[in-house]
């Protein structure tokens, strides 16, 4: 028995723990979730009544076979390979974006630690350099998809996602310089524990909403367009190029895509909550000082999954509110405005910071 | 044409500029092009250099058809025109007939035309408007205009006994009259309609994005749309406000008191602008034609126009003759050629009937009001990128069925 302990104590082995419990029961299901939960929402926005078909006799669960359904479908249909096409590019490219979709999740806490033991994969000491490195991954999934697939619609898709990736990449990375500024790290538990400080007393934390409110906006803004979600769905583009660089794509190869997307969408709301709405920590909390430990880790776990799901559906709702940009105006977006924002951002925030210290 | 200028003033040469072109077919089975239409387009990169509409995809031979049939059975083919509106058809179709016996129906048929062809035209525009801004992204406000939609296609059912092919005109008058109660539902529907209407209006029209995408795109001046033949919303997004129902004033519309709303631009935007008010001018016509509906017969007494009563049938002979000649020789409108234009969905749908008295057609031709616009699809979209398309084509609003008839 002992030994059997030895063993999972073990760093690598708790890691492989660690990423198959985040992954298989935070990520992949809140992601899967949601594709149904999109439907659903948008039904609601709509006046409609939403997916309630796929049943087991007279059980349909308000919908939710359609999961199982869907998952079927994609794994009996047929993968298809386009005449004319990359074989090897074409059948590797869906899982580039899987997964940069999964990793995110290897540097975000999702409960604060307990004694040596912490509720993230790896607190690596790059921190968030981590998460832009693996999102510049997401680009190839694109770009090979859409050159291999020997299809004009599925090429015009790849070139757009690739200009629009890479160029939101640039501001990405200035958006959050104010984070690393105020919080002095690039840490992700240095920024969460940094949010966890009061202004006035105990009135107000120091979340980073409420120290980079402009950041915040922009770094919104850059991981929607990254991660090509609506309104930045250019690359997509399902009225004038089908459905851009995942096209000729059908069966599994086709529900990558899918699953990428949901879950990315999952990693940037968890992402907006571990940077900006103070983490795994509950606000006052630290008020109550006899809160036995395992009480104070089961709220974190809430709140955080809580503002993950906020985030969701904010994103959800704002797919279904408004229309689409163009893809040029996406990228005059970009560079024209969002750009000179975070540079006067990052001017703003290093005089704050110099005048108050 | 701004954009393409500019590309080919940057690059070296012509032949360099055109060895970049790349030809995409756009359609006839593609997600923006409702209805079936080819646009064989060339892009140089997103930006179109190149377009060549390619219609006919649903041609089934209307016209030919319709010199097959007697008169009467032609009606019904006019539903499958344009398939958003086909009350607008019916109507038209039979005022071109009734110009050819020239008769005229009673007043009370032609209020209840104006009603029924409002709420047609109110239909066609929802139709045109939510398709085109779903395909930009808005598809919320799609779902919410095919709401309002239905609220109005259950009124063409109470009327007719379909939804799309309701078959309800007749020479002289119209198959049916109002059904009890229509005139209380349909204020009811009215006002339901209104308040999407409004909360559309806020969800879209002042949102920046939807106007950054159509904005100055798919403009075309007064002098293009004019010698390309436009009519309707298109020509009066332009800023000429050419209505039919103004214009010839033909049934009760000179009694009645409407705006006809003109555009500045001739962009998508102003097209958009001008169908959502032309939605309320349509909306206080059908409140006017309800107000003024006068009492009387809803189809005309004159012999040998419709079927006679079947006490006449049955109690004298003349009834038994006419109904045996109605049945088995059908109309004798008089010989001679007439073109009727009414104010369709789409602008000016006119039909174009000749005679010669026998009883069958020689020929029924009808003016499809977006023929002239898909071949002015090129000179829209020249110098746009490839996603303005989208918009442009949105706002055309083609029909397949009025287009190859």
């Amino acid at each position: 028995m002992d030994f059997l302990l030895e063993i999972i104590m073990t760093p690598t082995v708790l890691a492989c723990i660690k990423i198959a419990v985040i992954i298989l029961l935070f990520a992949m299901p809140l992601g899967t979730v949601l594709t149904l939960m999109e439907r659903k929402w948008s039904a609601m926005i709509q006046d409609r009544v939403g997916p309630n078909r796929a049943n087991i006799g007279k059980f349909t669960g308000h919908g939710v076979l359609h999961l199982a359904a869907d998952g079927l479908k994609s794994i009996f249909k047929e993968d298809t390979i386009p005449k004319g096409a990359n074989g090897f590019l074409y059948l590797i490219a869906p899982f580039f974006g899987l997964i940069a979709a999964v990793a995110t999740f290897a540097i975000i806490p999702i409960a604060g630690p307990i004694g040596d033991f912490t509720f993230q994969v790896t607190d690596v000491n790059p921190g968030l350099l981590f998460i832009f490195a693996i999102t510049s991954l997401n680009v190839y999934g694109a770009v090979l998809a859409g050159t291999s697939s020997n299809s004009k619609f599925a090429l015009l898709g790849g070139t757009r996602a690739s200009a629009q990736m890479i160029s939101y990449e640039v501001f990405m990375g200035l958006a959050l310089m104010g984070i690393f500024m105020v919080y002095g790290t690039t840490r992700v538990s240095g920024i969460v524990n940094g949010q966890n400080e009061y202004w006035f007393g105990n009135l107000i934390p120091m979340w980073g909403i409420f120290t980079q409110p402009l950041g915040f906006i922009l770094f919104f803004t850059a991981l929607v367009a990254e991660t090509k979600r609506a309104p930045f769905d250019a690359p997509e583009g399902e009225s004038e190029i089908v459905a851009g660089y995942f096209l000729e794509y059908s069966g599994m190869r086709w529900s990558a895509f899918m699953l990428a997307e949901y879950i990315s969408l999952v990693g940037v709301a968890a992402l907006m909550t571990t940077l900006f709405f103070g983490g795994y920590h509950v606000p006052w909390l630290h008020l109550w000082e006899s809160a036995p430990q395992w009480l104070v880790t089961v709220l974190q776990i809430l709140k955080f999954t809580f503002f993950t799901v906020v985030f969701c559906w904010f994103q959800i709702q704002l797919r279904w509110t408004i229309p689409k940009f163009r893809f040029d105006q996406t990228m005059g977006l970009g560079w024209k405005k969002l750009l000179p924002l975070s540079l006067v951002n990052i001017i703003v925030t290093a005089l704050v910071i110099l005048t108050l210290a | 044409m701004t954009a393409l200028q500019a590309r080919m003033a940057t690059s070296k040469s012509g032949a360099d500029f055109s060895a970049s072109v790349m030809t995409i077919e756009i359609g006839p089975a593609h997600p923006a092009m409702h209805g079936i239409v080819r646009l064989t387009t060339q892009l140089d990169g997103e930006l179109i250099v190149g377009m060549e509409p390619e219609i006919g995809y649903l041609h089934r031979g209307f016209e030919k058809e319709s010199e097959n049939s007697k008169w009467i059975q032609v009606i019904p083919y006019t539903d499958r025109l344009n398939y958003v509106s086909p009350l607008l058809c019916n109507i038209g179709y039979s005022m071109a007939v009734e110009k050819l016996y020239g008769i005229e129906a009673p007043r009370r048929a032609e209020f209840t035309r104006v009603i029924m062809g409002e709420i047609s035209r109110i239909t066609d525009h929802l139709t045109c408007l939510g398709a085109a801004a779903m395909e930009i992204g808005a598809f919320t406000f799609f779902l919410w205009f095919i709401k309002a939609r239905e609220y109005l296609y259950e009124l063409v059912e109470e009327m007719t006994g379909a939804r799309l092919t309701t078959n309800w005109t007749r020479f002289g008058g119209n198959s049916m009259d109002l059904p009890d109660g229509f005139l209380s539902d349909l204020a009811d529907r009215l006002s339901k309609l209104e308040g999407i209407m409004e909360e559309c209006d806020k969800l879209l029209t002042r949102n920046k994005i939807f106007i950054d995408r159509v904005k100055d795109v798919g403009t075309i001046s007064k002098e293009d749309a004019l010698s390309y033949g436009f009519s309707g919303p298109m020509l009066r997004a332009c800023g000429i406000p050419f209505d039919v129902r103004r214009a010839d004033a033909y049934s009760v519309y000179d009694e009645l008191d409407f705006e006809i709303p003109v555009g500045s631009t001739g962009d998508c935007f102003d097209r958009f602008l001008v169908r959502m008010e032309e939605i309320r001018q349509s909306t206080s016509i059908i409140k006017q034609a309800a107000d003024k509906m006068p009492e009387g017969p809803f189809m005309t007494d004159e012999r040998m126009l419709h079927y006679p009563d079947k006490k006449d049938v049955y109690g004298n002979i003349e009834g038994l003759i006419d109904h045996f000649k109605m049945v088995m020789e059908g109309h004798h409108p008089p010989a001679g050629e007439i073109y009727m234009p009414t104010e369709g969905g789409n602008g000016e749908m006119g039909f174009y009937l000749v005679s010669d008295g026998s009883g069958d057609p020689v020929r029924v031709r009808m003016r499809p009001p977006c023929f002239n616009f898909v071949q002015a699809m090129p000179l829209m979209t020249v110098g746009h990128y490839v996603a303005d398309i989208v918009p442009i084509f949105g706002s055309v609003n083609m029909i397949g069925g009025e287009l190859d008839r």
